[in-house]
C-alpha cells in the first residue's frame, strides 16, 4: 500500500485553481499539433466532444466506437437534463453553490479541485451546446427554461424534453462529423478496443476488433484517451445499454492503470421492475418525473385494492415523511435505499412486490394533463409501450436499477491516468461525483472533460512529445498485444462447453446486486467473492461460443466483456469490503446511524481508492489518495 | 406461447441468403421483441449453432440501432415504435413472424439482419451541422428561439438515425432522414445561416449514396419511431430550390 500524493492540483485559492492552470500549462503550436496523432475511444458525449474540439485545434485524431454509428453511444438515452450554474432564475444559485451540492451530493468523497472545475465550467456547456442547435426548452418569450432534480433546492437543469442526452450528443456527434469531412478525424465505428499497447511506459497505441470482419488491427498514436464510459452493465441488469461495458478500462487496468472506487455504483431508483427471467434490461424513467410525480407505498403490506382505491390517509408517502426538505426530490442513493426499505418491509407493489408508485394524479390534477403531456409525454410513452399501462389514469410502478459508475480509471487533475499519455474522461473515470452523483451531473462531467478540460491537459502533455515521431505499429510492443488479443479469443473460441456467455452474466449479475449492491456486508462480499472465483472457474472451463474470430460474432464481443467483469466484479468486491464505512451509494449494513442513515468514518475512510493490479485478480493492491478539504467541511450529510 | 419464426440468414454481404425456420414454444407476452430473439439464440448457441446476428444497443428507443422488418414493416405493427419497445403481447400463440433486415441498396447486409448504414453518418458529414468551433458559442441567452421555433426543431431533432424510413420507402429513398436534419438547423437562428449551402450539400451527398427519390408516398412516416413529418421533406424541398435560384457558390 502506498500513498498518492501526485494529484497535479495547483496551489491557490480553489476559485482560482483553473484559470491558473490554463495560464500556465503548456501549449503546442498550430505547426506541431497537425504532427501529433491522438487515439479516442468511444463516441459518447465525452469522447465526441473531445476528438472533435482536438481535431479543431489541428491535432490528428483516430475515433473508435463499437456501435454501428458513433450516434449510437450511450449519452444518447440520458433523459432529464444537464446542470449549469446561470442563475437565470435568480434563485440563489452560483458556481460555488453548485460545487457545494456537488460535493455534499458525493458524500464527501471527491477531489474538492475536480468537482470546483466541474461546476466552473458549466455554463460554458450551455453556450456552447446552443451553439451547435440542442434545442433546449424555452419559454416563450425565447429564454432558456430550468427544472429542478434531487439533491439541490435551486433550479439549475437545462433540458431538451425528455431526450437532453440525445440531443446533445447529436450536438457532438454533427462537430465530430463535421471534422470527418475536414480530415482531422477518422472514424472506425464497429471497432472494439481489446489491449492497450505501452512502449517505455507510456500509453502508444491500442489492438482493435474490427467486428463487421474480425480483423485485428494495430493504431498507433502519441496519446490515447478512453471516454468508453461505465460498466454498470456489469450487474447485467441494469439502465444501460445491452453493448456498455468494462473491457477497455479493464484492460488498461491490467496494464498499470489504477481503478479507483470501484464499488461505488449508484443504483437509480426510478427505473422499471423486473417482470421476468427472460428480461435483458430495466429501464430508466428519468428523475425529471419526481418534480411532479409523488412517490408512495400502501400502509398496510397486505393491501390488494388498486392504487387509485387507496385512500390517502393509508398511504404512506414515505420520502416526503423521512425528508421534508428534499421531499421526493432526495437524492438518489437515498431514495433508491429508502424505495429498498419499503420492498424489504413487504410494502412494494406489482405482481412480484418488487415496485413502489410513482403518482402524478395532484400534478394533474393541478396542471392539466396538457402540461404533463409536455413535460414527459416521451416518458409516459414509453412507460406504455413497456408496460402496456397508462400513467395518467394509475401511478406507474418503479423499482430501483444499477445505472451509473461513480468509480472508474483514477486520473489526477489533468485527467490523466497513473500510465502516462493515457487519459480517462467521462464515465470511465472516478473524477467528479464522489460517492454518488447528482442528477443532471453526468451529461455535464462528459460535456466539460471533453469540451473544456481535456483539450488544456492533453496538450500541456503533448507539448512534451513534439519531437516525438509517429508510433510504428511494427514495434514488437504492437505485435505481443496483438498476440494476447489472439490468444484469449481462440481460448473462447475452443472452450467449447455447455453455457453461454449471457447465462454467466446473469449469474454474476445476480450475485452483485444481492450482494454488492444496494446493501453490503462483510459476510456477503465475502462470500460473494468465493462464489466470483467459482463463477470466473466455470466461465474459464463451460463457455460455448460457435462460429469462429474472422467474422462478424456477436457472441464472441460479449465473452470478452463478459470476462473482464469476472475479474472487475472481484475487485468491486473487494473494495467494497476493505471500507469500512457508508458513504453515499456505498451503503455497510454494519455501519449507519440510529436513523438507518449512511455513516461515514471520515478518520480512516477520507480517501479514494486506488487499485493496482498485480497479475492476480484476487491480490490488488491499495493506494490511497487522501481528500484534502482546504474550502468545505465534510459533515453529516442530511436532506431531512 | 408458441411462435413461428421464418428468419433472414445471410452469411456476408455477397452470399446468397434464405429465410430459416424455429419454432419457440415458451414465450412470454411482457417479453420484448428482442428478449424474444435472446431467447432463440441462447437456444441455437447451446446447440452449437450460430446465433441470428442483429443490431441493437440501448433497448429503450433512442440509440436508433436495432430494426429490421417484422412481417414487411419496418420496427414491426406498432405505430411509432422502435423493434426494440415491441413487445410480444402484439402477437398471439401459433403466430408465424417473418423477420428480415432493412433492405435498400445503401444498406449493404453485414450478416443476417444487421445492415451497413454508414451511409447516413456521410449524409450527416456533408453538412448536417453547424459551423461552430468549441469556445466560439456565445452566452446562451444571446439568442432567443421562441418556444414554438425551439419546439418545432426538436420535433426534426427527434430522428434516431434508424433508417425505417429508407427500409419503408419502395425508392429506398432518406429524404425523411436528410429533411428532418435540415428542417431542425434550418428552425434555429443559430442553425439558419447556413441553410442553403447545408441543404445543397447534403441533398447530393443523399443521391451519391444511391438512396432513391421521394415520391411522395409518405410511408415514412407512417413507419417512423419518431414521427417525423413528411413536411421536413417538403422543407428540404423548398430549401433546395431556394439554394438552388439563390445561393451562388
Amino acid at each position: 500500500m502506498s500513498t498518492i500524493t501526485q494529484t497535479k492540483v495547483p496551489e491557490g485559492p480553489l476559485a482560482e485553481k483553473w484559470s491558473m492552470y490554463k495560464a500556465s500549462s503548456k501549449l503546442v503550436s498550430p505547426n506541431n499539433r497537425k504532427k501529433l496523432e491522438v487515439i479516442v475511444v468511444g463516441t459518447g458525449l465525452a469522447g465526441a466532444s473531445a476528438a472533435a474540439s482536438l481535431a479543431e485545434m489541428g491535432y490528428n485524431v483516430k475515433s473508435f466506437c463499437f456501435q454501428d454509428s458513433a450516434r449510437r453511444a450511450h449519452s444518447v438515452a440520458a433523459q432529464g437534463g444537464v446542470n449549469a450554474a446561470k442563475n437565470y432564475r435568480n434563485d440563489g444559485d452560483s458556481v460555488y453553490r453548485m460545487f457545494h451540492d456537488t460535493i455534499k451530493g458525493g458524500d464527501f468523497r471527491a477531489r474538492e479541485a475536480n468537482t470546483y472545475r466541474l461546476a466552473e465550467c458549466s455554463a460554458s456547456i450551455i453556450d456552447q451546446a446552443v451553439a451547435q442547435g440542442v434545442p433546449f426548452g424555452r419559454e416563450y418569450g425565447g429564454y432558456l427554461r430550468n427544472r429542478s432534480f434531487g439533491g439541490v433546492q435551486v433550479s439549475r437543469t437545462f433540458y431538451a424534453r425528455g431526450q437532453t442526452g440525445q440531443q446533445l450528443l447529436l450536438g457532438s456527434y454533427q462537430a465530430l462529423m463535421r471534422q470527418q469531412k475536414a480530415g482531422k478525424v477518422q472514424l472506425y465505428a464497429r471497432h472494439e478496443m481489446l489491449d492497450l499497447v505501452l512502449i517505455e511506459g507510456k500509453a502508444r497505441g491500442i489492438i482493435a476488433r474490427n467486428l463487421d470482419t474480425g480483423e485485428i488491427e494495430r493504431h498507433g498514436a502519441h496519446t490515447v484517451v478512453l471516454a468508453t464510459g461505465g460498466f454498470g452493465k456489469i450487474y447485467y441488469l441494469s439502465t444501460l445499454a445491452m453493448g456498455c461495458n468494462a473491457s477497455a478500462i479493464w484492460r488498461a487496468h491490467r496494464k498499470g492503470a489504477f481503478m479507483a472506487n470501484p464499488s461505488w455504483t449508484q443504483i437509480h431508483p426510478t427505473c422499471l421492475p423486473q417482470s421476468g427471467e427472460y428480461q435483458s434490461k430495466l429501464t430508466l424513467m428519468s428523475e425529471s418525473l419526481r418534480n411532479d410525480g409523488r412517490i408512495w407505498v400502501p400502509m398496510d403490506k397486505d393491501e390488494i385494492r388498486a392504487p387509485g382505491e387507496v385512500p390517502e390517509e393509508e398511504r404512506d408517502y414515505y420520502l416526503e415523511r423521512k425528508y421534508p426538505a428534499f421531499g421526493n426530490l432526495a437524492p438518489r442513493d437515498i431514495a433508491s435505499r429508502a424505495a429498498k426499505e419499503q420492498i424489504d418491509l413487504g410494502k412494494g407493489v406489482g405482481n412480484l412486490k418488487n415496485a413502489v408508485y410513482l403518482d402524478f394524479a395532484r400534478a394533474l390534477k393541478e396542471y392539466g394533463k396538457d402540461v404533463i403531456v409536455e413535460r414527459y409525454g416521451n416518458l409516459f410513452n414509453m412507460y406504455l409501450k413497456i408496460t402496456g399501462i397508462d400513467a395518467y389514469k394509475e401511478p406507474m410502478k418503479i423499482s430501483p436499477a444499477a445505472h451509473f459508475s461513480m468509480g472508474g480509471l483514477w486520473v489526477d487533475y489533468e485527467l490523466m491516468t497513473s500510465i502516462p499519455g493515457l487519459f480517462a474522461i467521462g464515465e470511465a473515470n472516478f473524477s467528479d461525483h464522489g460517492a454518488n452523483r447528482l442528477g443532471a451531473n453526468s451529461l455535464l462531467q462528459a460535456c466539460v472533460d471533453g469540451y473544456f478540460v481535456l483539450p488544456y491537459t492533453l496538450q500541456n502533455y503533448l507539448a512534451d512529445e513534439i519531437k516525438t515521431p509517429k508510433t510504428e505499429t511494427v514495434h514488437p510492443a504492437f505485435a505481443e498485444a496483438e498476440q494476447n488479443v489472439r490468444a484469449q479469443l481462440e481460448k473462447f473460441l475452443d472452450c467449447k462447453g455447455t453455457r453461454t456467455a449471457d447465462d454467466f452474466h446473469k449469474e454474476l449479475g445476480k450475485e452483485l446486486y444481492d450482494k454488492c449492491g444496494l446493501l453490503r456486508t462483510k459476510q456477503g462480499l465475502e462470500e460473494a467473492i468465493q462464489n466470483i472465483r467459482r463463477i470466473r472457474t466455470e466461465f474459464a472451463e463451460d463457455l460455448i461460443i460457435p462460429g469462429r474470430a474472422d467474422e462478424v460474432n456477436s457472441e464472441l464481443e460479449k465473452a470478452g466483456r463478459v470476462g473482464d467483469y469476472m475479474e472487475l466484479a472481484e475487485l468491486m468486491c473487494i473494495d467494497a469490503l476493505h471500507r469500512e464505512e457508508s458513504c453515499g451509494a456505498h451503503f455497510r449494513e454494519e455501519h449507519q446511524t440510529a436513523e438507518g442513515e449512511a455513516k461515514r468514518d471520515d478518520e480512516n475512510f477520507s480517501y479514494s481508492a486506488a487499485w493496482e493490479w498485480t497479475g492476480d485478480s484476487s491480490a490488488p493492491v491499495l493506494n490511497k489518495e487522501p481528500l484534502i478539504f482546504e474550502t468545505v467541511s465534510p459533515s453529516v450529510r442530511s436532506y431531512k | 406461447m408458441k411462435i413461428n419464426l421464418k428468419i433472414w440468414r445471410q452469411k456476408d454481404k455477397r452470399s446468397k441468403g434464405e429465410f430459416c425456420d424455429y419454432i419457440l414454444e415458451e414465450v412470454n407476452q411482457d417479453m420484448s421483441f428482442l428478449e424474444m430473439l435472446d431467447m432463440l439464440n441462447n437456444i441455437l448457441v447451446k446447440k452449437g449453432e450460430r446465433a441470428v446476428e442483429f443490431d441493437h444497443d440501448c433497448r429503450e428507443g433512442i440509440c436508433g440501432q436495432c430494426g429490421m422488418m417484422i412481417n414487411g414493416i419496418a420496427h414491426g405493427p406498432l405505430k411509432n415504435t422502435t423493434t426494440c419497445q415491441l413487445h410480444m403481447r402484439e402477437f398471439k400463440d401459433g403466430d408465424t413472424i417473418y423477420i428480415e433486415p432493412f433492405k435498400a441498396t445503401a444498406f449493404p447486409i453485414v450478416r443476417d439482419l444487421k445492415v451497413d448504414r454508414s451511409s447516413l453518418d456521410r449524409i450527416i458529414a456533408s453538412g448536417g451541422y453547424i459551423s461552430v468551433d468549441t469556445g466560439q458559442a456565445p452566452e446562451a441567452n444571446s439568442i432567443p428561439v421562441t418556444y414554438h421555433e425551439a419546439e418545432t426543431a426538436f420535433d426534426a431533432a427527434a430522428c434516431i438515425g434508424c433508417g425505417a424510413c429508407v427500409a419503408s420507402c419502395k425508392n429506398s429513398s432518406a429524404a425523411l432522414f436528410t429533411g428532418a436534419k435540415i428542417t431542425h438547423l434550418a428552425r434555429l437562428p443559430q442553425g439558419d445561416k447556413e441553410t442553403a449551402a447545408r441543404t445543397l450539400t447534403m441533398v447530393d451527398q443523399m443521391e451519391q449514396e444511391g438512396f432513391g427519390h421521394c415520391s411522395n408516398t409518405e410511408a415514412c412516416q407512417v413507419e417512423c419511431p419518431e414521427d417525423i413529418s413528411v413536411l421536413t421533406i417538403a422543407r428540404m424541398n423548398y430549401e433546395y430550390n431556394r439554394a438552388r435560384v439563390l445561393f451562388k457558390k
